[in-house]
Formats: structure tokens, C-alpha cells, sequence
């Protein structure tokens, strides 16, 4: 029982890292209609902005852990947004309107790209870092099994609930949020309107961006190691995480983050470590053949 | 009279097919200016060359003195063009009242409320439904909606293509009457797309017929109306 409690707590927590990830994928492809496959990379290039950061600032002798995390996580937001931004107008743009499968692949190159530019100019080895937030509580123990809550879990959870809670409310309730979803529901229209949909495209790009840098952020605390291969791994997972909870639905994104975070992570406890990726992977295949508009996916989505 | 919208050798294109073949065309201010032709003949395409969405590939677009050919849709439709385009596109799931919010994007939001319950005068049903999802809404509803959209942006030209397809008669004198009244009380100049030609010439002051992308007849309504060839072509069993 406490094992399982245990199990709950580093499902959830994962499952908020994969769902801040998943939120970009079915934003860009609510409102293109396309699977951006950088968006894992840049998830990857936000973990390592962070590495940057936080050895910067520790050269520096700033050793306030918050405020050296707060100033981390917007300069790994900041720049993430820049690379998302620059992916969007290289690799994108210059293809809406020319053939389904052309922006695909400039996505899988434009993937390809990120991981190498971070391989050549950070190296290919794993990158550790110290513990930044240790401790925690112990919630109860019982049979020589203590269930730990840390710290590090607790500021994960709450940074992605007020990070989600922000996001719905610029989606819901401000122009700007208003504007995407008028350009995902029909774009043309939308232009008639006088809405730039080309500016609110790159602003979706920009926002996604930051949200899977904050990601990258968390999983090199919550982790301690990244190297430049995170990106593809985690995210095929949040992509896994979209499609599950029906892509182009954003609670349906933080849904199938938690989904897969959770069955990673009672996969991992109960039957084999090793074959964890396999678990997602295989899930993605089964959603894909029997669900394929999620759980809160919406029936009269045709597109890809 | 200078026009405040006009038009000259416009042509478009989508891929290899023509569909506008040097257009002709002129709309003074004040006035309503219907559309007519047969299906296919390039009117739809017409009314968004004029948005820029296909763009023009020749001629030149000029509204209100200034060249539009080249400019980018949105900052078009910023310059006081409204667009109430076929097939209605409503957002299906936004409610009415941010369908109409969405029609004054980028404006001061007092007149935009001011301006949505001049809209609810003109059309009380979508009063009624601010709540309700676009998607939801019958047919008529939805075209009430999107010209009440379209007149969410205080435009000085208005862009209607076939406001009354798939509607009773009694809600497309209605909607007919909506526009004739805006027009006399705020000067409102609307080019009108309409597949009930005799209708829509009754209610214009000038007429133009578009036969595959181009231009082969224009002049005014009363006129038009009069001409057998007219009357065999588009006024077959019309009333
Ligand atoms: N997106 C498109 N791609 C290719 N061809 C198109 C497209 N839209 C319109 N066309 C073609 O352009 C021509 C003009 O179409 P358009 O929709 O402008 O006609 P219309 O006069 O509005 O007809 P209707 O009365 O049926 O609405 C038609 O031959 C049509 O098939
Ligand atoms: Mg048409």
C-alpha cells in the first residue's frame, strides 16, 4: 500500500512534466494542424538553458536557491520561446499551404537539427548537476517502507498547476486567447477579422516553447542528468500524452500527461525498468488504432 | 463621385484555374451593389480577391483611395471592410457573444458593447442566445450571427455573399430589410452576392453580372431587372 502511495506521488509528478510538454503539441497542431516533432527538442534545449543558467549563476555566487531558479526559469523560458519562434518561421512557415506531408518533414529535420547543434556545442556525455532543492516529508511509513514526499515534487506540481491555470486563463478569457482559438477553428475566417493569424501562429509556437522549457527546467532538477537525446524520449511520451487525451483538447493534454506519467511509473515499480519506454510507445499504437480521437478528443477532427 | 471601392483588370487564380478574369468593377459610397451570376462563375471569389485571400494576381484593388492590391488580409479588414462570407463560417464552438466579440477584435471594448446591442436591435434572436455555442444554432440563426459579426467592426463597406442561401423567406426579408434600413440610416455601402437575383436587384441601387470571371453586364438595378436576357438567365421563376 505504501509502495503504491509512493508509486502515486512520482506518477503525478512526472505525469505535470509530460502534460507542460503535451500542452504545445496540441496547441500547434489545434492550430496548424500538424505534429511540430521539434517540440520535443526544444523541451531538450530548455533543459539545458537551464544547466547554463544555474552554473552561471552559481559562478556568479548567487546563492539564493529561488531566486537563482526564478531568474533560470525565465531566461530558459526566454530563449526556448526564441528557438520556438525561429523553428516556426525557418521551418514552417515558408511551407503553410504546399502539401500535408511537406512541413512533417522539415519538422523531423528541424528536430534533427536541434539535437545536433546541442550535441556539437555541449557534447555528447551526460550532464549531471547537484540537488538544488533536497529533503522533503515523510508521509508514513509502514512495513519498513517510508512514502516520501519531496520538495522538489511539491514545487514541480504547484509550478505546473499555477503554469496551467495561467495558460487557461489567456486562453479562455483574453484576446490573444481568443484570437487562437478563432485561427484553430478557421483560419481564413479568422483573417477576414482582421486578426493576424501569422503573428498568433509564431505566439503559439512562442508560448508552447516556454511551457516545455519550464519542463526542461523540472526534469533536470527532478533528474539531476540530461543529455541531448531527452527531447526525442520524453517527447515522443508527451506526444503519447496529447494524442491519449485527444489532440487539440487542452485538458485532454494535461489528462494524458498524468495517464502516462502514472502508468510509467507503476510499469517501472512493478514489472521492469528497463522496458519503461516500451510502455508508453505501446500505448501510443493502441490509442492510435482504437482511439484514435482520445479521450476528450473531438469526433470531427480529420485532419492528418 | 470618387468610388470607395474599384476595381481594375482583377484577375485570380487557384493553382492553374482562372477564376477571375480582369474584373471590372466599381462601388460608390452609400450605395448597394449586387453581384449576380451563375454558380461557379467566380462571385465567392470575388468577394475574397477583395480581402486579398486569394490575392489578386493582376489589376489593381483601390478602397478608399488607397491601393489594397498588395496588402496583407488583416490589415485590410482593419481598414474598414467587413466580409459575411458563404457558408457563414461561425466558430462552432465559441458562443455567440464571442462570435460577435471576435467581429470587433482589435477595437475598444465600451464600443464594442455598445455596438453588439445595435446588433441585438437588428437581429433579437442572437440576444436571446448569447450563451449558446455557434455550432449549435439553426441555420438562420448562424446567418443572422455572421453578418452581425461582420457589422461588429463598424465597416463602411460590407461584404455579404448570399445572405439568404438556405433560409425561410420570411427571415430573408428580414435580414433583407436589415440591410436596406442600415444602409439609408448610416450611409452602410454593401456589395451584395445573391443567388435570388430578383431580390437582390430590388434591393440594390447598381447591378453587375460576372459570367466566368468577367464582367459582360452592368449598370442599375431598375434597369438590369427590365432586360429579357436577364430575366431568361437569372430571373427564371424568381419572385
Ligand atoms: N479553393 C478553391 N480551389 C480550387 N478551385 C476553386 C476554389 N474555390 C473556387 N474554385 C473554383 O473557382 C471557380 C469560381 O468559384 P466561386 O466559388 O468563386 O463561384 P461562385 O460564383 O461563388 O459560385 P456559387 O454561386 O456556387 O457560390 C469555380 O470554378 C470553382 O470551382
Ligand atoms: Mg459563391
Amino acid at each position: 500500500m505504501a509502495y503504491a502511495l509512493q508509486q502515486l506521488i512520482n506518477g503525478v509528478t512526472l505525469g505535470m512534466i509530460y502534460g507542460l510538454i503535451a500542452v504545445g503539441y496540441t496547441m500547434v497542431y489545434g492550430i496548424i494542424g500538424m505534429i511540430n516533432f521539434a517540440h520535443g527538442d526544444i523541451f531538450m534545449v530548455g533543459a539545458f538553458l537551464s544547466l547554463i543558467a544555474i552554473v552561471g549563476l552559481g559562478m556568479l555566487g548567487i546563492t539564493s536557491v529561488p531566486l537563482a531558479l526564478i531568474v533560470t526559469l525565465l531566461f530558459a523560458a526566454g530563449i526556448a520561446a526564441l528557438y520556438g519562434w525561429a523553428v516556426e518561421r525557418i521551418a514552417y512557415r515558408p511551407l503553410r499551404g504546399s502539401f500535408r506531408l511537406a512541413p512533417l518533414i522539415s519538422a523531423i529535420g528541424m528536430s534533427i537539427v536541434l539535437q545536433n547543434f546541442v550535441q556539437v556545442s555541449q557534447g555528447a556525455r551526460v550532464k549531471p548537476m547537484p540537488q538544488m532543492i533536497p529533503g522533503g516529508v515523510t508521509l508514513l511509513s509502514s512495513d519498513g517502507f517510508a512514502v516520501q514526499l519531496s520538495w522538489m515534487q511539491i514545487a514541480i506540481v504547484i509550478t505546473t498547476l499555477i503554469l496551467l491555470a495561467a495558460f487557461t486563463w489567456l486562453v479562455t478569457r483574453t484576446p490573444l486567447g481568443r484570437s487562437m482559438r478563432a485561427c484553430e477553428q478557421d483560419l481564413k475566417m479568422a483573417g477576414l477579422l482582421g486578426i493576424d493569424t501569422d503573428r498568433t501562429i509564431s505566439l503559439t509556437f512562442v508560448i508552447g516553447a516556454a511551457l516545455a522549457a519550464v519542463a526542461g527546467l523540472m526534469f533536470l532538477l527532478y533528474y539531476g542528468v540530461i543529455d541531448f537525446f531527452i527531447g526525442f524520449i520524453a517527447g515522443v511520451k508527451a506526444f503519447t500524452a496529447a494524442v491519449l487525451g485527444g489532440i487539440g483538447s487542452l485538458p485532454g493534454a494535461v489528462l494524458g500527461g498524468l495517464a502516462i506519467g502514472l502508468i510509467e511509473t507503476f510499469w517501472s515499480a512493478y514489472f521492469s525498468v528497463q522496458y519503461k519506454d516500451v510502455a508508453a510507445f505501446s500505448i501510443l499504437v493502441l490509442v492510435l488504432i482504437f482511439m484514435p480521437t482520445g479521450l476528450l478528443g473531438r469526433a470531427d477532427i480529420e485532419k492528418v | 463621385m470618387t468610388a470607395l471601392l474599384s476595381l481594375s483588370g482583377v484577375t485570380a487564380f487557384y493553382g492553374a484555374i482562372q477564376a477571375l478574369k480582369g474584373v471590372e468593377l466599381n462601388v460608390n459610397p452609400g450605395e448597394i451593389v449586387t453581384l449576380i451570376g451563375a454558380n461557379g462563375a467566380g462571385k465567392s471569389t470575388l468577394m475574397m480577391t477583395i480581402c486579398g485571400n486569394p490575392r489578386a494576381r493582376d489589376g489593381r484593388i483601390v478602397y478608399d483611395g488607397a491601393d489594397i492590391t498588395r496588402v496583407p488580409t488583416h490589415e485590410i479588414m482593419r481598414q474598414g471592410i467587413a466580409q459575411s462570407p458563404e457558408g457563414r463560417r461561425i466558430f462552432p464552438r465559441m458562443s455567440v457573444y464571442e462570435n460577435l466579440l471576435m467581429g470587433a477584435h482589435g477595437r475598444d471594448g465600451g464600443e464594442a458593447a455598445e455596438t453588439m446591442e445595435q446588433v441585438f436591435a437588428l437581429f433579437p434572436r442572437l440576444k436571446e442566445r448569447t450563451a449558446q455555442r455557434g455550432g449549435t444554432l439553426s441555420g438562420g440563426e448562424q446567418q443572422m450571427l455572421a453578418i452581425g459579426r461582420a457589422l461588429m467592426s463598424r465597416p463602411r463597406l460590407l461584404l455579404l455573399d448570399e445572405p439568404s442561401l438556405g433560409l425561410a423567406p420570411l427571415v430573408v426579408r428580414q435580414i433583407f430589410g436589415a440591410i436596406r434600413d442600415l444602409n439609408r440610416s448610416t450611409g452602410l455601402t454593401v456589395l451584395l452576392v445573391e443567388q435570388n437575383a430578383f431580390q437582390a436587384l430590388r434591393l440594390a441601387h447598381r447591378g453587375y453580372v460576372l459570367v466566368n470571371g468577367a464582367i459582360t453586364m452592368a449598370g442599375a438595378a431598375a434597369d438590369l431587372l427590365a432586360r429579357p436576357e436577364i430575366r431568361a438567365a437569372y430571373l427564371e421563376g424568381g419572385h
